[in-house]
């Protein structure tokens, strides 16, 4: 509440900040469960090829769609691999990409909005006009042709993935910008004479940071959707190597008779989607960007 | 005895702090409100006064709860009452004006719907009858042709008819109690004092009851009966008004009154030293103890009770009032400004044009402004090095207009801004060098707004400091120390952020960075307008201060006469961008003035229930200058006629040095103006 700011005296080191917005964050039951979920899989990741109990493209015709059982906890597939070692690794190069590409979204998306909303005018249309067209291009067919045409390597996924999701981080940076930039200090700056690296440097970003911040790890969640949904179509990740959109893809047709290979992948895609999103919501309450909050009366 | 129809009895609002500690914003409140009676609630902000209000129509703030106490209305507790029957209540029984009645319209429904819609939940009224009560109300409010206004939507209307259009809708339900929060602290003054008269008439034409709320001490003068003077959540005087604003017993009202600006008194008034004390930090004793010049030793420790004097009937919390009783008549001294005016000029203005008109593409590429009837038209000013000048005028006078031009924000449409007789100042920032950026600083009306949230105050005023000196490390930092002490903060200052700080300290930061540049010329727009009365006072004795320690020159721009009358050497009156009056400032505030400042000058409400504002001239808002004449041909009571319409008057000057641009003679203006 904005009344207790009045009792925070000196200023705080960045650390003491950020345990504290975590703090507050996991002090809420829906931010808790979030960034369980969230913690769950980054540690997952980092530790699952060596927990995994089998190797995962070790194919075994005579172990062809095992239903869950003591020695294959979530069954096996139609190639006859352990659906949960498959599950276990398959975040992996989902979680690593969509991260490296919301940096990059946040990064171009940011410093390209709040640029646009401190200059305005022509260059401001102009840029927007452009964001405005890309916009209009369903995302997913212009990655397909990008895929198709490059290739589907980590180098070109990334900056393509960054690329799209940083369109839409352009409006926002440059909607909170243009919040801040009527602001007596801004026209303070800019009447003492400081240039608009400084301004944007010292004046914006400070006050921006948050909501970016906040739109960037929104954005997070979606980018794994999308590259999920590229691996379904066969455009990410190619084959042996596990991933959740790809064994979704694999295993569609045996959904009738064969749940289990299909359900572990959703649950884990699914668990780690809502886990991001709940801590996204998490932090813009503790940041205090809430979007759902009450009128005062 | 009158009947008494709200009874506000131990009431005590406040919130949990995180650590769990109850915060009390309202302590231990009583008050009773009769039938037909207006009580004025007047205190600083933070004060309580708006919770206070709030809570007497059942309604406690997102975050707050209620401690204790209760709030009776026709012998139910408001605050204990289901919203169910609160709905009933609110609006029929109790109706609020907000403070800003822009806000509290809706921008997309047309005014007669929104009244209707009042309408249709407080009364029993069929269709037809709805119609004529809403030109009934509308007619009520003084609100030219009722029909047309009822078709508007609340964006064509000026914020004077704003607000007369919620009272009409508060009106609507003929409520028992009126709350009005604040109702004239957004208009201008001339607005302000229309609103008060009509707010009188109401309350003496349909006996309704109204709390008034505000922290003007002028407004809560010209319309109330009774005023309740509140201190860090407490009742600390209540009473007559007459008695409490004539001859106030307890040493905060005191010491409030001596620090508002006279128009009759030239100087600065006496500020109050310290602050109000948050919410949570009180102590033991009494809260007023920090800032009090009648203290002794048992206030600090012994907090006084709310005593009933029945001679004067009026309550007040201090231990000490009977001394003041006896010699409490508000003797304003104040400190005369000592004027370091030197003859060489430092700024000339000549024929200096604005305008805000959308360029056409031809001029776009021609890279030129081409307007013939620009918002800002004709400036000449020469200021003097050393001096104080003053540029007041209504909203949209263009008066800001002018600094942000000087300042190279806005650029020019003609004319030229010389600096030290020498340079041309460019009014585009991107040609003007560094040094010209550094002599000219400015000074903002609101300091929230003006210093950066995520900055501390170290960081905020080494900017300037970084950026044209080139200081670094040690040396940075004995500056910025050194700056701090010049406005009377102390070093500790430095690690704060600003909303740590209270409205008076943020603006001394504020007065230090622009400071920090050594600048020439510093620019003040209506810098003390977003600040407490009390803490107002201090600023301005900061600023006086400061200028004769540094001889810099102020440009003042600020509505409030009584501000300027205090700190100027001339003032330059404006409307509609075009200079009607320029002279030292004791000249101005003389006759004979320009009909305009004869207009302003009767508005003005002083906190003294026997000087009663002069409503000269009508209210309306004109939105465009005049396109030939003069400016102020549209609401001038002293119009002469065709001359006024087709000829911009000329410059008539006083023996004194006083110039006025009107047609009527000097010895005849002074003679209608007298009587």
């Amino acid at each position: 509440m904005k009344l207790d700011n009045i009792y925070q005296e000196e200023k705080k080191s960045n650390f003491a900040k950020v345990s504290e917005i975590i703090i507050t964050m996991a002090s809420r039951p829906s931010g808790f469960i979030g960034l369980s979920i969230l913690i769950f899989h980054v540690i997952l990741a980092f530790i699952s090829p060596y927990i995994a109990p089998y190797d995962f493209k070790a194919i075994n015709p005579t172990l062809m769609l095992q239903a869950p059982s003591a020695e294959y906890w979530f069954g096996t597939d139609d190639l006859g691999r352990d659906v949960f070692t498959r599950t276990i690794l398959g975040g992996r190069t989902a979680l690593t990409i969509t991260f490296f590409g919301s940096l990059i979204a946040l990064l171009w998306g940011g410093l390209l909005g709040i640029f646009c909303g401190l200059v305005g005018g022509k260059t401001d249309d102009i840029v927007m006009r452009i964001v405005d067209a890309f916009l209009s291009i369903p995302w997913i067919l212009a990655m397909l042709l990008i895929v198709s045409l490059l290739g589907t390597s980590t180098e070109v996924l990334i900056p393509a993935l960054g690329f799209f999701y940083g369109k839409g981080i352009v409006r926002v940076a440059r909607a909170a910008t243009h919040d801040v930039i009527a602001k007596d200090f801004i026209v303070s700056a800019r009447a003492r004479g400081h240039s608009n690296f400084s301004i944007i440097w010292n004046e914006i970003i400070p006050n921006v940071r948050d909501a970016i911040l906040v739109e960037g790890a929104m954005r997070w969640s979606w980018m794994l959707l999308g590259f999920s949904s590229l691996s379904f179509l066969g455009f990410g990740v190619s084959p042996p190597t596990p991933d959740w959109g790809l064994m979704i893809s694999n295993a569609r047709g045996l959904m009738s008779f064969a749940y289990w290979s299909v359900i572990a992948p959703i649950v884990g895609l699914s668990s780690l989607i809502i886990g991001i999103n709940l801590t996204a919501d998490a932090f813009a309450k503790a940041l205090g960007i809430d979007r759902s909050t009450k009128a005062p009366v | 005895m009158t009947e008494i129809i709200q009874k506000v009895k131990n009431l005590s609002i406040g919130f949990k702090s995180k650590k769990g500690e109850e915060i009390l914003i309202l302590r231990n409140i009583s008050t009773n409100i009769k039938k037909g009676e207006t009580v004025g609630i007047v205190g600083e902000s933070g004060s309580g006064k708006s919770t206070l209000a709030l809570a007497m129509m059942g309604y406690v703030k997102h975050g707050l709860y209620t401690i204790g106490g209760e709030c009776e209305f026709n012998s139910s507790n408001l605050l204990k009452m289901k919203n169910r029957d609160l709905e009933k209540i609110r609006g029929r029984k109790i109706a609020m004006i907000p403070q800003n009645a822009g806000q509290a319209l809706t921008p997309n429904l047309k005014i007669g719907y929104q009244i209707d819609e009042a309408l249709q939940l407080h009364s029993d009224l069929e269709e037809k009858e709805r119609e004529q009560k809403i030109s009934e109300l509308l007619n009520k409010v003084r609100l030219p042709s009722p029909e047309t206004i009822a078709l508007r939507y609340p964006h064509e209307l000026s914020g004077g008819q704003q607000q007369r259009v919620a009272v009409a809708m508060a009106l609507a339900g003929t409520p028992d109690l009126l709350l009005l929060d604040e109702p004239t602290t957004g208009l201008d003054v001339t607005t302000q004092a229309h609103v008060l008269e009509l707010l009188n008439f109401i309350a003496k034409d349909t006996g309704t009851s109204m709390v008034y709320v505000s922290h003007d001490l002028g407004a809560i003068a010209q319309v109330s009966d009774r005023i309740i003077v509140m201190y860090s959540g407490e009742i600390v005087l209540e009473g007559p008004s007459r008695d409490i604003l004539k001859k106030p017993i307890h040493p905060y009202t005191y010491g409030l009154l001596k620090s508002i600006p006279k128009l009759s008194l030239a100087g600065l008034p006496q500020s109050m030293p310290g602050s109000q004390p948050q919410p949570g930090t009180m102590h033991r004793g009494c809260s007023f103890f920090d800032r009090c010049n009648f203290s002794e030793e048992k206030c600090k420790n012994n907090s006084p009770q709310l005593e009933y004097l029945e001679k004067l009937n009026t309550s007040v919390r201090c231990f000490n009032h009977k001394s003041l009783m006896n010699d409490s008549q508000v003797n304003q001294t104040v400190n005369k400004i000592k004027t370091s005016l030197q003859d060489k000029e430092i700024l000339n203005l000549s024929e200096v044009s604005i305008s805000y008109a959308k360029q056409k593409l031809l001029d776009q590429v021609l890279n030129r402004i081409s307007d013939d009837n620009p918002t800002v038209k004709d400036i000449n000013i020469n200021i003097k090095k050393g001096e104080t000048i003053a540029l007041v005028g209504e909203s949209g006078s263009g008066k800001s207009t002018i600094l942000k031009s000087i300042a190279g924000l806005l650029r020019t449409k003609g004319g030229i801004i010389k600096f030290d007789q020498k340079r041309n100042l460019s009014s585009d920032l991107k040609e003007r060098d560094p040094n010209d950026l550094r002599i000219i600083q400015l000074i903002f009306q609101n300091p929230d707004e003006s210093l950066n949230p995520n900055h501390t105050v170290e960081e905020i005023i080494a900017q300037p400091l970084k950026l044209y000196f080139g200081l670094k490390g040690e040396e940075l930092k004995k500056n910025i120390i050194d700056l701090l002490q010049k406005v009377r903060l102390g070093e500790f200052y430095m690690s704060r952020y600003p909303r740590q700080l209270s409205g008076g300290e943020k603006q001394r930061v504020a007065v230090a960075r622009a400071f920090a540049a050594k600048p020439d010329i510093i620019l003040c727009d209506e810098v003390t307008s977003a600040l407490d009365v009390s803490v107002q006072a201090a600023v301005l004795n900061l600023l006086q201060q400061l200028k004769e320690d540094f001889g810099t020159t102020y440009i003042f721009v600020s509505h409030d006469l009584a501000v300027v009358r205090a700190i100027s050497d001339r003032v330059a009156v404006l409307y509609q961008g075009r200079l009607c009056e320029v002279g030292p400032s004791k000249d101005v505030y003389q006759f004979p003035s320009h009909p305009y400042t004869e207009v302003l000058l009767g508005a003005v409400l002083e906190p003294d229930p026997d000087i009663k504002p002069k409503l000269v001239a009508e209210d309306i808002v004109e939105e465009k200058p005049p396109q030939k004449g003069c400016s102020f041909q549209g609401r001038c009571s002293r119009i002469l006629g065709d001359i006024c319409k087709n000829e911009v008057p000329p410059w008539q000057i006083t023996s004194s040095g006083n110039s006025i641009r009107c047609h009527i003679p000097l010895k005849e203006l002074q003679k209608v103006q007298i009587n």
